[in-house]
């Protein structure tokens, strides 16, 4: 689920931090530039790691600052596609299921990779698993907020940030408009899916399983 | 900014948390808002997963006593590493084709495994 990238940067040095170390001035800098912030095809930015190396300082004749390419590594939040993560559901909406893991909210479990068959209760705004029992019988497993939910990656969505450009003419006075929030896409979506056995409420599958657990540890 | 190796290493869930709980303890200077947030929004995240009860050593036994499947890919094992599995269903859920790979002992064996050094809250190892 984490990585390391590598990446390399220019950092800038105020003489005023001329008697601090190298390395310590650019491990902070390089946190304020980037600490969670999501870099385009890279993932979520946690923290700094470690510096590979420092190329030659240059100062320029404006500030004074010195100015230095820095080559380092970063603890990235850029899980593998087809990997596994476990979650809080959010929210649900008729098109599918938000889970968050608290640090990172952009996920999504669209309603075609909900366990089948699913529907969507709209007095409790939560999706059911309608699981086929005996017969006809079916038995409603409900995917309430706040619940941990195991979920495969199948997919990844980077949108690159650009500049919002000058106001439509309409629109101009209407920042606070709900309508424009479909214009603040997340720079990073992870799509989820959980229909497969063993994925969903973890307590759907551990309840099923008990019984043959217990007759297994009991031979052992 | 240049990317040079946009994964240079993947990191277990463990080394993470154990790089932020350093973190954590260093005083942050004022201006390091968003590192402070991410560092303790992450580390309440996997404090609730199962790396919270690792340790180095467990990890290092785990990755040394599953060689001997010979069958499992690294990315597999990381998987297992961060989402522990203690029912054959969480093995199939990360080993692709694994009645072909593994025999049923196999996946029994592997989650013995996993509940002694990877949640080792399920697995009472006081008589070892």
């Amino acid at each position: 689920m984490f990585v390391l990238a590598e990446l390399k940067s220019t950092v800038k040095v105020h003489p005023s931090l001329f008697s601090k170390g190298l390395s310590d001035v650019a491990k902070f800098e390089l946190n304020k530039k980037l600490a969670n912030k999501v870099l385009h095809k890279i993932g979520l930015m946690i923290s700094f790691r470690e510096v590979v190396s420092f190329q030659d300082s240059s100062i320029l004749p404006v500030d004074g600052s010195s100015h230095t390419d820095v080559i380092f590594r970063y603890i990235v939040f850029r899980p593998e596609i087809g990997s596994l993560l476990t979650g809080k559901i959010k929210s649900c909406a008729r098109d599918g299921i938000y889970v968050t893991l608290g640090f990172f909210d952009d996920i999504f479990i669209p309603k075609d990779e909900l366990q089948h068959p699913s529907r969507f209760e709209e007095a409790e705004q939560a999706w059911v698993w309608e699981y086929p029992v005996e017969g006809d019988e079916k038995h409603d497993l409900f995917m309430d907020v706040g619940e941990t939910v195991k979920f495969r990656i199948i997919d990844e969505e980077f949108v690159e940030s650009e500049p919002s450009g000058p106001p439509d003419n309409e629109t101009s006075s209407s920042s606070t408009n709900p309508s424009t929030d479909h214009n603040s896409r997340p720079p990073y979506k992870i799509i989820g899916a959980i229909n497969e056995s063993g994925l969903g409420i973890e307590s759907w599958w551990t309840q099923n399983e008990v019984v043959d657990d217990d007759d297994e540890d009991d031979d052992g | 900014m240049e990317i040079l190796n946009p994964k240079y290493q993947v990191l277990s869930n463990l080394e993470v948390l154990m790089a932020l709980r350093e973190i954590k303890d260093q005083k942050l200077s004022q201006g390091a808002r968003n590192l402070a947030t991410i560092t303790y929004e992450t580390i309440q995240y996997l404090e609730n997963t199962p790396c919270k009860d690792q340790s180095e050593i467990n990890l290092l036994k785990f990755i040394t006593e599953v060689k001997q499947f010979n069958k499992l890919t690294k990315s597999e094992v990381l998987s297992m590493v961060n989402e522990p599995p203690s029912l054959p269903l969480h093995i199939q859920l990360i080993v692709e084709d694994l009645e072909e790979r593994l025999t049923e002992s196999q996946v029994d064996e592997l989650i013995q495994l996993s509940k002694k050094y990877l949640i080792p809250s399920t697995h009472d190892s006081r008589h070892e």
